[in-house]
């Protein structure tokens, strides 16, 4: 067989690149998006190869030949394809609907020769995130998604995304402080930040310890994925980007911390002793989230709510603990990157038409552009989740895992997320009524959206419709994926072959084989202090 | 192995002042607050690799002794993130100033308008195709003119019709 591992460092290593490539080419706009486009769609075509590959076992790659747990290392598994695959696609057509708008408005709404490098660099920070067997790596992963993301989200530095960015950029790096903390923790405790080897070493240090790491890391994935209490940020910055920048967030940005906290859960504290907490943070992200969403008048806070909101559905999955609970988490969360993202992509069209994103002030856009209005309902709906759409199968799985659990917190849970999905109903079909039913104040004149717009969108809800027609092997493609974050063996022996290193090649890796073994074991016991002399042995090696 | 007391209390000191700070309304002084946080977060690692010992080169120290040079590695990389984003709120806090001579962080208007409306008891939106002709349902039918009602003229909104709608019922 072919090895095919080379592949696995692609989706970061080319949006980085033609990141630099796409700066070089600043005065060429025409180049710069040529750069882009092709990159993205390299992205995607990897993406999807390691989605079908990833399915024989995970592919692990030790960056520059260095062993694991020395060396970093990248691991595409199931879980790390899919998710891979789903933001590639989504971060291709809001590339090219940003083009699209590019050309429309003149550089004023997004100056051309920043946007392309940003947006390419939170593509490899999204990719790295994702791909990363390393939880050191996982942060700097973060940083750059998150560098990037403020630069996009206070494009143009006007008054009202000043101010946005602010909010944003301190509870960002608040959240960064907070992971950083946490990094800092676990490897006095285990000598490690190497996923697969904490996932070895971590249930042998005191369990009391291991809470306080767990709490540490929830809370700062929590803060990044928006989970109430963490989530008042959300609203507040998103909506005042440019449309594309916050349908990318909107997808990505969250889910990133959502897929973190599912590594973390599933890999590193299998034994769930935050379950009961995460069930009620998820009850309250869901309820308080859509009555945010009920009471707004504005079209794009109303969805920033219902974003929140619908965080707690996949935190509801991930604190289930069960195979059923995972795999409905993973296939929501590739449901929801889509639909959200189409969502804000029409509402930016819905604001090109409407002159407005007030809901008192739109009105009448379903005669003005009658397709806008089929572009809005499809996506809308499946946010929903109204049968056949994936939105329902997303939520009928993760309502039959909560009632397989049957405690009463579960029920509690299940009942809570059927109420949200109605008032997500009501608050989307008052938006759709009032957005392109009403009698509007004042009569717009006709326009024309541009088919660049309108094709990336469409071809979003296009994708998103694909989820549900090929929901059958993707659903059983999450059950294989939550299959093996239960069994956890897979991924550890996947990075670490024989317990203790990767594949990589380190100098003295025979040497370190040799009397390494009781070194490792005095590593493990020593652990709960701090640095012990196996581990200074292992990165010994960086150095030399 | 039990920690340097002196990097334990000064990572104690920076949270602190970090936190605090962190909580002003200038963005100059959240920044500091962030730098500090930030250093008092890169001490803790310093603890975290254990005690110092000699430079980590294979050959020239004995393995026994070295310094674990990981934790430096993770601090470095995290001082250079800090760095950079340092300078980007800076930059930020620049440019609120030369926008709004501040740069205190402001609160969302919608929020606002919202929270407001909330407290009076009234709704973000109005719905004006439900509610514009009357607020009784029974108002509404006697405004309404009936085709089978013979003669009898369509009362405009408004009337006091609940006497005349409540014969018609």
């Amino acid at each position: 067989m072919t090895d095919w591992t080379w592949l696995v460092p692609l989706p970061v290593v080319v949006p980085l690149s033609a990141a630099g490539l796409a700066l070089a080419l600043y005065r060429r706009p025409t180049l710069q998006r040529v750069v882009s486009v092709v990159a993205l769609i390299v992205v995607v075509l990897v993406s999807a190869a390691l989605l079908v590959l990833a399915d024989d076992g995970p592919l692990v790659v030790d960056v520059g030949g260095w062993a694991a747990p020395v060396g970093i290392d990248l691991v595409a598994d199931r879980l790390s394809a899919l998710m891979l695959t789903v933001s590639a696609t989504v971060t291709l057509c809001v590339l090219l609907y940003s083009l699209a708008q590019g050309q429309e408005d003149d550089e004023e709404s997004a100056p051309i020769s920043i946007f392309h490098p940003t947006y390419l660099v939170l593509t490899a920070g999204v990719a790295n995130a994702f791909l990363s067997g390393d939880l050191f790596n996982i942060y700097v992963g973060f940083e750059i998604l998150l560098a990037a993301s403020f630069v996009l989200l206070t494009l143009g530095g006007t008054r009202e995304r000043i101010r946005a960015g602010t909010i944003y950029v301190v509870v960002a790096l608040l959240s960064s402080i907070l992971f950083l903390v946490a990094l800092a923790s676990i490897y006095a405790a285990t000598g490690t930040v190497n996923l697969a080897q904490l996932a070895i070493r971590l249930p042998e240090i005191d369990p009391g310890v291991r809470l306080v790491l767990q709490v540490l890391l929830i809370l700062a994935f929590a803060i990044k994925a928006a989970v109430f209490p963490l989530s008042a940020w959300l609203p507040d910055s998103y909506p005042t980007a440019p449309a594309p920048v916050t349908a990318v967030f909107a997808g990505l940005l969250t889910k990133v911390g959502v897929y973190a906290i599912i590594r973390t859960q599933t890999l590193l504290f299998p034994e769930g002793r935050l379950d009961d907490v995460l069930m009620w943070a998820a009850l309250a992200t869901m309820v308080i989230g859509i009555l945010g969403a009920v009471a707004q008048d504005d079209i794009k806070r109303l969805l920033s709510f219902t974003l929140v909101s619908h965080i707690g559905y996949m935190v509801f999955g991930i604190a289930l603990a069960t195979d059923a609970g995972w795999t409905a988490a993973i296939y929501y969360v590739a449901h929801h990157i889509t639909v959200q993202t189409a969502l804000f992509l029409v509402v930016g069209l819905v604001e090109r038409a409407g002159g407005s994103t007030s809901l008192t002030k739109l009105g009448g856009l379903a005669k003005l552009a009658p397709v806008l209005a089929i572009l809005f309902f499809v996506p809308a709906m499946n946010l929903a989740g109204i049968p056949p759409l994936s939105g329902f199968l997303g939520k009928l799985g993760l309502l039959e895992a909560g009632v397989q659990v049957g405690t009463p917190l579960a029920y509690v849970l299940v009942v809570g997320s059927v109420v949200t999905s109605l008032l997500t109903l009501y608050a989307l079909v008052k938006a759709w009524n009032k957005a392109f039913w009403q009698v509007p104040e004042e009569e717009r004149p006709p326009v024309r959206l541009p088919f660049g717009m309108v094709g990336p969108a469409a071809a979003l809800i296009v994708f998103g419709l694909g989820l549900t027609v090929a929901a059958g092997p993707l659903y059983a493609y999450t059950e294989r994926a939550a299959d093996a974050l239960t069994e956890r063996t897979p991924y550890v022996e996947a990075v670490l072959p024989d317990g203790k290193r990767g594949k990589g090649v380190s100098v003295d890796v025979t040497e370190e084989a040799a009397h390494g073994g009781e070194a490792g074991e005095a590593g493990t016991d020593a652990a709960g202090t701090s640095g012990s002399a196996a581990v200074r042995t292992d990165v010994a090696e960086v150095g030399g | 192995m039990s920690p340097n007391i002196v990097l334990v209390v000064a990572i104690a000191a920076l949270f602190t002042v970090g936190v605090y700070l962190l909580l002003e309304r200038s963005l100059s002084r959240v920044l500091i607050g962030v730098i500090l946080l930030g250093n008092g977060a890169n001490l803790l690692f310093l603890v975290a690799g254990g005690a110092a010992g000699r430079p980590p080169i294979v050959g020239a120290t004995p393995e026994g002794q070295m310094t674990d040079p990981l934790p430096q590695a993770m601090v470095l990389t995290a001082i250079v993130i800090t760095l950079g984003l340092s300078a980007f709120l800076l930059a930020m806090a620049y440019r609120s100033w030369q926008l709004h001579r501040h740069d205190e962080v402001q609160d969302d208007v919608e929020d606002r308008r919202i929270a407001r409306l909330a407290a009076i008891d009234e709704r973000a939106t109005t719905d004006d195709d439900t509610e514009g002709t009357g607020s009784r349902i029974d108002e509404e039918a006697a405004s309404i003119r009936d085709e089978t009602d013979e003669g009898a003229p369509a009362r405009p909104a408004g009337e006091p019709a609940r006497t005349a709608g409540e014969g018609e019922r």
